[in-house]
């Protein structure tokens, strides 16, 4: 089959590699349908996360029709043919961390658990095509994957609702709703979303759903704050404004109630010299993080605000601001998602209308041309929001 | 040398007990042994994996054990590599898990075995046995042992990095299995 790998730094490649098969009793195979390239796969090409290998196949947002199950799987879970859409996060469904919702820490499926727990203390659940830390699984940026614990992530799609309608359920909506959801969010609330990428425009989406009286959106790519101005929210562009002070003069001095950061670990600083002294530390190596959006937030948050973190961290951080965090009383709250959580009732909200994901696709490319969509999507050209690709 | 290791289990007590006194079921979880056979109520024999030193076997005998609670064993005659194992069973706080501590301790000879053995346990002793441990629990809590693309040998996993690239692997490497 064709699928796309991660090559070396900054580099992938539309590879033919072979299909997968069943390796454990409750695996599936998916043939993809529709798959996406998410901001997760940045850090991953951009080699900002340790152990990937030349080879790996890429990506972990993809639904499509199963056409094999393991005998392990009932027939009343999952059958041939059924339609699903497959959540990033691999979980067992039976340990402790599953059985309290905490799918992303399930702690059965990450098979290089012992490395993940040298670099967090605890391992962490295993991931399709997110390096082999979290645990060497083939992604789904190709035509079939193999899914383990079949019987417990995907969800099946049993109405006519388009792929694209519910592919994002697989990752980037339940994460931008689990970012608004761990905001306690009041109807009183100015949230305040920093990363105006797919993940930053569905959390802004979700804090609205979620009754925010307004909702900030800061970025620095006119488009992408175009886009969130277009969906009801307000644009802050950091090139253009101070932020801090922008923020204050949005909430009458106050300061955002909540904030958001879905910009992660390869934020870019509006001021040259501070985003050098990062980078510069993050390229050596002696830093794993650019973390300008976290240390925005938590020195904007209002005191007694919660700072939610769905932007991904790697490693370890110079300079967090853990006077502002304890003085002012914040709550810091983050996870990877756990997507598992959200399929069901945000397939219902996108059923109803309430959210429409479809809003944030800007292209739709063949697999063939994942190359190329990497590149606009990182370098932000050609409008690029979100890309589809087409197995 | 002495090994200790721990891990919970959702399970009850008296099944990882049972799981466990079935000494047969070793081999699923633990790396380095190939095979072990009961020879009767009491006694077993057990054969090491290759990289534990070629063709080490040993017999041993249990010495210790309350059902649901603790069992010791330890090796007899004059085995290659005299080794004695506890494993305790507590009830965790939850009401449903239960606590699982291993001690292992192993007496190391000189010459080609012990050469084999040390090197097996390498620099991170200690790693061998949480990696078992976390099998075990795999085992019990979802039936078996979880296989990716990047460590689809299971008991392989630590030796193997850096490992297989993550994509499906080919018909020749699946029919060689894990002595590929
Ligand atoms: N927690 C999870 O489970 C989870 C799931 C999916 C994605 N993520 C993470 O969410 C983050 C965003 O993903 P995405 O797909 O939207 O990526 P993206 O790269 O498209 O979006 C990031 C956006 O942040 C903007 N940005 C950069 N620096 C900024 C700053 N200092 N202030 C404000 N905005 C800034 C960029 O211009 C870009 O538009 C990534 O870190 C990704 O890994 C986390
Ligand atoms: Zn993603
Ligand atoms: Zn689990």
């Amino acid at each position: 089959m064709r699928a796309n790998t991660w090559a070396g730094r900054n580099k992938v490649e539309v590879r033919d590699v072979p299909d997968p098969k069943i390796l454990n009793k409750r695996d599936a195979i998916v043939r993809i349908t529709s798959t996406a390239i998410c901001g997760s796969d940045l850090h991953l090409v951009d080699g900002y996360i340790p152990t990937m290998q030349d080879g790996d196949i890429l990506g972990h947002e993809f639904m499509g029709e199963v056409i094999e199950v393991g005998s392990g799987v009932s027939a009343d879970t999952l059958r041939v043919g059924d339609r699903v859409v497959v959540p990033f996060p691999i979980a067992c469904g039976a340990c402790a961390a599953c059985a309290a919702e905490l799918y992303s820490c399930c702690e059965n499926t990450n098979p290089n658990a012992g490395i993940a727990e040298k670099m967090f203390g605890h391992p962490t659940a295993g991931i399709f095509g997110y390096s082999h830390l979290t645990g060497g699984f083939a992604g789904g940026q190709a035509q079939y994957a193999r899914v383990p614990f079949a019987d417990v992530g995907p969800l099946k799609i049993e109405s006519e609702l388009s792929d694209e309608q519910v592919l994002f359920l697989s990752d980037i909506l339940p994460t931008g709703y689990m970012g608004a959801e761990m905001c306690d969010i009041q109807p009183s609330d100015v949230v305040a979303v920093w990363g105006a990428g797919p993940v930053g425009q569905f959390a802004m989406d979700s804090a609205r759903v979620l009754g925010a009286a307004k909702v900030i959106a800061i970025d620095k790519e006119p488009y992408r704050l175009r886009m969130a101005e277009q969906a009801g929210h307000t644009p802050v562009n950091f090139d253009e404004v101070d932020v801090r002070s922008t923020l204050l003069e949005l909430t009458g001095g106050r300061g955002p109630d909540k904030c958001i950061d879905a910009v992660g670990m390869e934020a870019t600083h509006g001021s040259a010299h501070i985003a050098a002294y990062d980078r510069v530390k993050q390229a050596v190596r002696s830093e794993t993080e650019r973390p300008h959006a976290l240390r925005q937030a938590i020195m904007s948050c209002r005191s007694g605000g919660v700072v939610s973190v769905i932007g991904v961290y790697g490693g370890l951080m110079d300079k967090f601001p853990a006077g502002a965090w304890m003085n002012r009383s914040l709550t810091l709250r983050t996870g990877q998602c756990h997507v598992q959580r959200y399929m069901k009732p945000l397939l219902q909200r996108i059923e109803r209308g309430e959210i429409d994901p479809t809003r944030i696709i800007t292209h739709t490319l063949p697999l063939d041309e994942a190359e190329h969509g990497f590149d606009i999507f990182k370098n932000k050209q050609d409008n690029c929001e979100k890309i589809v690709l087409k197995p | 040398m002495e090994l200790t290791a721990t891990t919970t289990i959702r399970r009850s007590a008296s099944e990882v007990y049972a799981f466990w006194r079935d000494l047969e079921n070793l081999p699923t979880f633990m790396a380095h042994l190939e095979q072990v056979r009961s020879t009767g109520d009491r006694t077993s024999h057990w054969s090491a994996a290759a990289p534990f030193g070629k063709n080490v076997e040993w017999d041993a005998e249990i010495i210790d054990e309350t059902p649901g609670e603790k069992l010791g064993w330890r090796s007899t005659a004059n085995a290659d590599v005299p080794n004695a194992g506890t494993v305790r069973f507590v009830p965790a706080p939850d009401g449903e898990s239960t606590e699982v501590h291993v001690v292992l301790v192993y007496d190391i000879p000189g010459g080609a075995v012990g050469k084999a053995v040390a090197k097996y346990f390498g620099e991170e002793p200690h790693q061998q046995l949480d990696d078992d441990l976390r099998r075990l629990k795999q085992v019990l809590e979802t039936g078996e042992v979880v296989r990716s693309d990047g460590a689809p040998w299971g008991k392989r996993a630590l030796k193997e990095f850096p490992q297989r690239p993550a994509q499906p692997l080919s018909d020749a490497e699946l029919e060689k299995g894990a002595d590929a």
